[in-house]
């Protein structure tokens, strides 16, 4: 039986995250009553003309510097014509020949481009209704309308529903760290196709593609990739053969079915937009965007793993970008011996919320558990504190009086001795042949000490009473 | 010459209900139109003529980021056919039209 | 004061230094020309105003227009007055906002009077496609205004108003303002703001004035041009538009080109043209000879352009947001199909259809492609006969005014008025008709045209010439014409 591989690409639309739509200053805002952010532009009113909207290639600019895409030195917009009524002026503007990005490449993934246009309105369905005969109607809401997009379209790099998912989180975090969108999948900011086909493993040449369409969440994604994947192979060991279609996938169902295929294929007849003349993005308009440019999550994650930090510690550091910089500013504030960075983040880690406690609270901390200072099991405890409270970890020690007990100190001797005295039968264990059993004993004696003692140390203390 | 199927496609695409009369009035009329235009045919190879889609010779015509009123919902749905629950209500598409973006 | 007949016959500027100087009521003046409009039989406008005062906003203290009114193409949007392009789809059609030109015209002083009737979606050439029904040529009730501007020129023939504003797509100004015996200008690409002007072909459009005199043209244009923040492909002029003054033509190199003169022209139009070269010479121009090379095929490339920009302009007219609607079988595309089969003249129908196929998969390499190809050959042959002179001349339009219906049944034949007038439009450069005197008792038009922005030299140039052709357009010779 031949093993086939899935070969995936994503197109994503992104709404961008400026104050104003694409090409009129109508406000962008969710969840106001239907039309009340519209003007003669975006109801596409006779007469009335777009203005492209600054802040969008900004934002374009931000997207393309990012992920290394070659900037159109002069790149235009193209008027892409259909019918619907979403649209209201019979087309949607578009970027077509010239894309303001080219290329590029975010993690193992290549970009094929990033362009921009305006969104549609939103079409709510009615139901019968009695003034149309019978028919359904449905009712436009141009609030959306003419929102600024980015479509982004990578090369089919990925292999599988999972690298599609953990790719497309990736993405999100790291356009949300750009900034220029809020990328909620649930609210349609971040909407993804998927065009999924399969061939044979080891060879090149690239099967029948289908599209999978408006998968609108990340587990969706990956369900209905694998469920397409399946289909296909399933198709082709039958001996049929994979036909180019647009599929809706129901996550309940798991069923993938075609959309109705349209009456007559696409002719879009695009041609340049002539409302609009080319942006050209000046040696100042990269200047801005360089200057805003934040360092990015696929770099964050690296440099982290080079610090020696396991990939999933990594990435929770770096889809919480605050975190990550109280870890970079506890590693900076540790002074000598320089803790591990790992050990750092795994301390970070000890608490979901870092509240009153200070980077240079933490590297305090660390250094007096690192020193023996404070057991590990104290340490937690100072951190609570220092979470709940504030204030310099050796303080804390101090007054909580949770400083390590000496190991030549008689008074652990003396506990010891107490603890075996108190438990008879776990002795009897341990003298039977048992020696884990000791661990029976480690509970009372570090309840006791309030864990300041070393755990090693009372281990080898037992062993050395009991002689064993 | 323009076919008859040529015609009912473009005017498909341009969503106009054509008559009968029409039809044939159009299809002979396009088809001169279309006899006359192919004359810039005649000017040979232009390969290496870059195409003018605009004469205005500037570049980034931009706005700057900041909200204008928009229309109150009564104004923008004053001249609609028919209005309905705040908005412009139309025909359901079927499923499988064109979705937009 | 000045009353009524005699107030008819000033000019627009003379009209608003009466004003200003308190010679003249800038109300009666309103009360004149709204009662001269109202009792219009040439079918020039689409709405007369029916205030009995004129709109107080656009009297400000000291504009350059000083309350003199215009008439307004209908294409140009007015806030809650109907702005219908011309067209059964947009019939009752009031828009919420404002065109930036008319906007302008009323800050500068002058308020609308009428919208002027049109071809429908400025898709003409006689206004014959006006769902409103054809405008007749005062000169001779029976021939059309030209178009696509009819009613503004004939508006302002006929002496219905001091003056007008339209626009000019591949000729929509200048042609009727010739068949008209008006001045009218065409400015350059960008000029003047399309924002709110009913969009025929967008790359092409261009606001502009039919006036009674140039400098009533260096008027209108003076307080109407300008960039627009709401017009991307708006410009501002480098220099300030000014009256003209000039009185002779020296040291002005005039071009004849050999492509857009002799064959193809009616002889009588082609008399007075070459009477008007003789004049100008003896003006001082040095007239000489040029060559546009590519100037015939242009025709053929702006009826692919501005089709098929058309094609794309006009598909916001579904039925959805505003104007016509007909349910068809009640489904979305019959909804569609059956408002635009309604709502749009055979014309308009004629140009989607072009544009459609000429932007469709697989043609568009072969027309709209190659149309943009032979528009950058247009633009290069202007930059080289500019190059040797300042001003082009050549006839405006190839004939006098026809009988209505003369060219109805066949498209081409119409689209061959624009013989002239589209090779600049293409180039994006400005161009102005004044009246040429007559022949067969219709007037005759002259463009001149220059580079883009060199309408102070049009205007100067323009004004020398009509200072020594002395044509009497007054309403009181139309009419008795
Ligand atoms: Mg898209
Ligand atoms: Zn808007």
């Amino acid at each position: 039986m031949t093993d086939f591989e899935p070969v995936i690409g994503l197109e994503i639309h992104v709404q961008l995250g400026t104050r104003t739509k694409m090409f009129c200053g109508c406000a962008l805002a969710f969840g106001d009553d239907p039309n009340v952010h519209t003007c003669p532009v975006c109801l596409g009113l006779p007469g009335s003309l777009p203005v492209v909207n600054a802040e969008a290639i900004h934002y374009g600019l931000l997207m393309g510097l990012a992920f290394g895409c070659e900037l159109a030195p002069r790149s235009i917009f193209h008027r892409k014509n259909y019918f619907y009524p979403d649209l209201a002026k019979g087309y949607q503007i578009s970027q077509y020949d010239v894309p303001l990005c080219a290329g590029g490449r975010l993690g193992d993934v290549r970009l094929h481009r990033i362009h921009l246009e305006e969104d549609a309105a939103k079409l709510v369905h009615e139901g019968s209704s009695g003034r149309i005969h019978g028919a359904d109607a449905s009712v436009v809401d141009y609030n959306r309308g003419g929102t600024p997009l980015a479509e982004i379209v990578t090369e089919p790099d990925l292999r599988s529903g999972e690298q599609a998912r953990e790719w497309l989180i990736l993405l999100r975090e790291t356009l949300r760290q750009l900034g220029v969108s809020d990328v909620d999948m649930s609210q349609g900011s971040l909407r993804c196709d998927a065009n999924v086909s399969v061939r044979p493993a080891g060879t090149t040449a690239l099967g029948t593609k289908t599209e999978l369409k408006n998968m609108n969440s990340f587990a969706y994604l990956e369900a209905g990739i694998r469920a397409e994947v399946a289909r296909q192979v399933a198709l082709i060991e039958g001996g049929g053969a994979v036909v180019q279609e647009t599929l809706h996938f129901d996550p309940r169902t798991g069923s993938l079915t075609p959309l109705r295929s349209k009456e007559e294929a696409h002719d879009y007849r695009y041609f340049p937009e002539p409302d609009l003349v080319p942006v050209a993005p000046t040696p100042e308009m990269l200047e801005r965007a360089r200057t805003a440019l934040p360092e990015l999550p696929a770099d964050r994650i690296a440099r982290y793993e080079a610090l020696g930090l396991p990939t999933e510690q990594a990435r929770t550091l770096t889809w919480r970008p605050q975190r990550g910089a109280f870890f970079e500013a506890a590693l900076d504030a540790a002074g000598e011996p320089a803790p591990a960075p790992r050990v750092v983040a795994n301390w970070l880690e000890r608490t979901p919320e870092t509240g009153a406690v200070t980077p240079d609270a933490l590297a305090g901390l660390v250094a007096l558990v690192e020193a023996g200072q404070v057991t590990g099991d104290a340490g937690r405890r100072v951190l609570e504190v220092l979470v709940a409270e504030g204030g310099e970890p050796a303080t804390v020690v101090e007054r909580e009086g949770l400083g390590a007990m000496d190991g030549d100190d008689a008074e652990l001797e003396a506990l010891v001795a107490r603890v075996i005295t108190e438990h008879p039968d776990v002795v009897e264990r341990i003298r039977g042949g048992n020696p884990k059993a000791a661990g029976a004993l480690m509970g009372p004696i570090m309840r006791e000490t309030k864990g300041r003692a070393d755990g090693a140390r009372v281990q080898a203390l037992i062993r050395a009473q009991l002689g064993v | 010459m323009l076919s008859r199927d040529q015609v009912l496609h473009v005017a498909r695409l341009a969503r106009l209900e054509l008559s009968e009369d029409e039809l044939d009035r159009f299809g002979g009329e396009l088809s001169r139109v279309v006899e006359w235009i192919d004359t810039i045919g005649e000017l040979g190879d232009l390969e290496d003529v870059p195409p003018t889609s605009h004469v205005v010779a500037v570049e980034n015509v931009l706005r700057p980021d900041e909200p204008r009123p928009s229309l109150p919902a009564r104004v923008a749905l004053d001249q609609a056919p028919d209005a309905a629950d705040g908005g412009f209500r139309v025909p359901s598409p079927g499923a499988g039209s064109e979705t937009g973006a | 004061m000045i009353r009524r007949p005699e107030l008819l016959e000033l000019t627009g500027a003379q009209a608003a230094r009466h004003v200003r100087e308190g010679e003249l009521d800038p109300a009666e003046l309103w009360r004149a020309y709204r009662a001269r409009a109202a009792a219009d039989e040439l079918n020039c406008f689409t709405w007369v105003s029916d205030e009995a005062e004129p709109d107080p906003s656009a009297l400000a203290e000291g504009g350059p227009l000083a309350g003199v009114p215009v008439g307004v193409k209908d294409l140009f949007c007015t806030q809650g007055i109907p702005s219908q392009a011309g067209s059964r789809i947009l019939e009752g059609y009031r828009p919420p906002y404002t065109a930036t030109a008319v906007r302008r015209l009323r800050e500068a002083g002058a308020p609308v009077v009428a919208k002027t009737n049109q071809d429908e979606f400025a898709m003409g050439s006689s206004n014959e496609n006006s769902a409103f029904g054809p405008v007749r040529n005062p000169w001779d009730t029976t021939r059309v205004p030209g178009g696509s501007s009819g009613g503004s020129a004939a508006a302002v023939a006929a002496g219905l108003v001091p003056w007008a504003i339209g626009t000019d797509t591949g000729g929509s100004i200048r042609q009727p303002a010739a068949l008209c015996g008006v001045v009218g200008l065409k400015p350059t690409y960008g000029s003047v703001s399309r924002y709110g002007m009913i969009a025929f072909a967008s790359s092409l459009d261009q606001a502009g004035p039919f006036t009674r005199d140039v400098t009533d043209a260096a008027l209108l244009l003076q307080a109407m041009q300008g960039a627009d923040p709401a017009d991307a492909t708006s410009l501002g002029h480098p220099e300030p538009v000014r009256a003209p003054g000039a009185t002779d033509l020296r040291g002005v190199r005039l071009g004849v080109p050999d492509e857009l003169t002799g064959e193809g022209i009616e002889p009588g139009v082609q008399a007075s043209f070459d009477a008007s070269l003789d004049l100008a010479r003896h003006l001082g121009a040095e007239v000489t000879t040029i060559s546009l090379p590519h100037a015939p095929q242009a025709l053929a490339a702006y009826y692919l352009i501005a089709p098929a920009e058309c094609s794309s302009n006009l598909a916001r007219f579904d039925g959805v947001r505003y104007g016509l609607r007909v349910p068809g079988d009640g489904d979305l595309l019959s909804m569609y199909s059956a408002t635009r089969a309604a709502g749009f003249g055979p014309e308009v129908k004629r140009r989607i259809l072009i544009g459609t196929y000429a932007l469709s998969s697989g043609y568009y390499d072969a027309y709209y492609g190659r149309a943009q190809q032979v528009r950058t050959l247009i633009a290069r042959d202007f930059e080289a006969a500019f190059a040797g002179v300042d001003l082009i001349a050549t006839p405006t339009a190839p004939g006098v005014a026809f009988e209505l219906g003369a060219k109805t049944a066949d498209p081409v034949a119409m689209y061959l008025n624009d013989y002239c007038t589209v090779p600049m439009s293409l180039a994006g450069i400005p161009g102005i008709s004044i009246p040429n005197g007559l022949s067969e008792g219709l007037p005759t038009g002259l463009q001149l045209c220059g580079p883009a922005f060199s309408e102070n030299r049009i205007l100067e140039a323009a004004h020398a010439l009509e200072r020594a052709l002395a044509f009497d357009g007054s309403p009181a010779r139309v009419a008795a014409a």
